[in-house]
């Protein structure tokens, strides 16, 4: 039957599975379409997992830089600063979401998840709920099932790339995927999942791509930080059975046509929003030759 | 689609188009120029040119033609990498002529042979070759294919057909494309199966076949 188009389609399919077994009906979908056994479709995602984690603590490094020089070290100051003003699960969440999108602009080993300029909110919000709620190795990998059927369903019915749907496709599918994670961590049924899904995109609608020189660095790190710790306020609702009046379906859509009227210019082009700021102009012209 | 087309690839960053898909365009030109490469031009486009330093973009595409793979962690280093190896390479920004903003093309010069390839690398890592020298093409590398440049003549595509299938191999997409009218041609097969090296010998004896390049999916 493959994987679901749609989430009401993904209900209908594990409506009578309990929570426990949602990843493994997405695990048996993937088997299906690659044609590979159980065992090794798990140990890809272990794997993969173990890059995320890699990652994160490289990108901690305080002396990190990227190619361009404008960016590094801000995940490091993140998670070493006395503040712990939204708690220290979100603050953690942040710095380690940053962390990894710094480590992407330096030219570091990352896993796209669904993107390279988002690479950072999925792996920064697992890790940091792992730490701190103390969850097996092996959950989070699951819980990384039910993301990627989250970005799936975004996929199909719109788009995860920025220069289609701008920075709503990329941060905004990636911390639906986030939201969606932790949910089911905290064991949230279906139907909380969908919520967080749903919360979450709601707040990122029409979300702009506006990179500035061109770079996955202004405004991306920051954002994979910013939206780390909103996918955890999305689960948060969710998980306290507030439900999205609009259905997740219909917001995906909503999205993808939000999307599709975004203007060029504010969709991977460089073109508008902070990109087309003097002081962007000025970096690129200071990149030179570019 | 795979749920590994959401959760990954793995890769060097910082991005997927103009990062990890400029080393699969380099691996890919490598893999079809088939000989070790003496010395090659790397043409940037569009959006290509304009930030490929911040990119790292012909860092990785140099890193892709020395046959790294876009997680490897030496991609960084492949320009010394490429100087230690003796591969010349010359990087040109282009104004325009090309039709996708992430454009490359290859001027590339081996023992025998001078040949020109030209890709685009379309979002999430996802590339396509669309030209070899003369010949327009849509080569994605997701799939095991055969690139048989032959002899414009009837008959021939039965004769390649014939022995794929006699080794149970299924076609999943298949192009072939002519420069002349009964002078040269080139057939472009993507296949499920992997192709074995038995099966390619038995094309390569077919009369009307130049030669057969096999490139597993990237």
């Amino acid at each position: 039957m493959g994987f679901p188009k749609s989430f009401s389609q993904f209900r209908e399919y594990v409506g009578k599975s309990n929570n426990k077994q949602l990843w493994e009906q997405i695990v048996n979908w993937e088997m299906e379409e690659s044609e590979l056994s159980k065992e090794v479709v798990i140990d890809k995602m272990d794997k993969y997992w173990e890059v995320m984690q890699k990652g994160i603590k490289e990108g901690l490094n305080p002396e990190i830089k990227s190619v361009s020089g404008l960016t590094g070290g801000d995940g490091y100051k993140l998670l070493n600063s006395e503040q712990v003003l939204s708690g220290q699960l979100s603050k953690k969440s942040m710095a380690y979401a940053m962390a990894m999108a710094e480590l992407n602009a330096s030219m570091g080993k990352i896993v796209a998840t669904p993107t390279a300029g988002s690479c950072g909110i999925l792996p920064g919000v697992l890790l940091a709920v792992q730490e701190e709620y103390s969850i097996k190795q092996r959950e989070i990998v699951e819980s990384i099932f039910v993301a990627s059927v989250v970005g799936k369903i975004i996929a199909h019915k719109g788009t995860v790339a920025g220069a289609e749907g701008g920075c709503q496709a990329e941060c905004g599918s990636a911390s639906a995927m986030a939201a969606a994670a932790v949910t089911y961590l905290l064991g949230g049924n279906i139907e909380h999942i969908e919520n967080s899904v749903a919360i979450s995109i709601k707040n990122v609608m029409g979300l702009v791509c506006d990179p500035v020189a061109g770079l996955v660095e202004v405004p991306c790190i920051k954002r994979n930080g910013y939206y780390a710790s909103t996918s955890l306020i999305a689960a948060q609702m969710a998980l306290a059975d507030v439900s999205s009046v609009i259905n997740v379906d219909e917001v995906i859509d909503a999205m993808a046509e939000v999307g599709k009227m975004l203007p060029e210019e504010l969709k991977e082009t460089s073109m508008g929003g902070l990109a087309n700021t003097p002081t962007a102009k000025r970096i690129e012209k200071e990149l030179g030759g570019q | 689609m795979s749920v590994f087309d959401i959760i990954g690839p793995i890769m060097i960053g910082p991005s997927s188009s103009h990062t990890a898909g400029a080393a699969r365009l380099g691996r890919m030109a490598k893999i079809i120029a088939g000989e070790s490469i003496k010395s090659v031009t790397i043409n940037l486009y569009g959006s290509f040119a304009k930030t490929y330093k911040g990119h790292g973009t012909d860092i990785a595409i140099v890193a892709g033609l020395l046959g790294l793979t876009e997680e490897n962690n030496d991609l960084k280093d492949s320009f010394e990498i490429a100087k230690e190896a003796g591969l010349n390479f010359k990087i040109c920004e282009m104004a325009k002529g090309a039709s996708h903003p992430n454009t490359a093309s290859f001027d590339i010069i081996t023992e025998s042979k001078n040949i020109f390839i030209e890709g685009c690398s379309i979002g999430g890592g996802n590339i396509v070759i669309t030209r070899i020298d003369d010949f327009a093409l849509n080569l994605t590398g997701k799939f095991n294919t055969l690139i048989i440049p032959h002899r414009d003549m009837y008959g021939t595509i039965t004769k390649v057909t014939q022995r794929l299938a006699e080794d149970k191999v299924n076609i999943a997409n298949m192009s072939v494309v002519r420069k002349e009218k009964g002078v040269s041609a080139l057939m472009v097969v993507e296949t499920d199966q992997k192709v074995s090296n038995t099966c390619i010998k038995k094309i390569e004896t077919i009369n009307e076949v130049n030669s057969v390049s096999f490139i597993p999916p990237l």
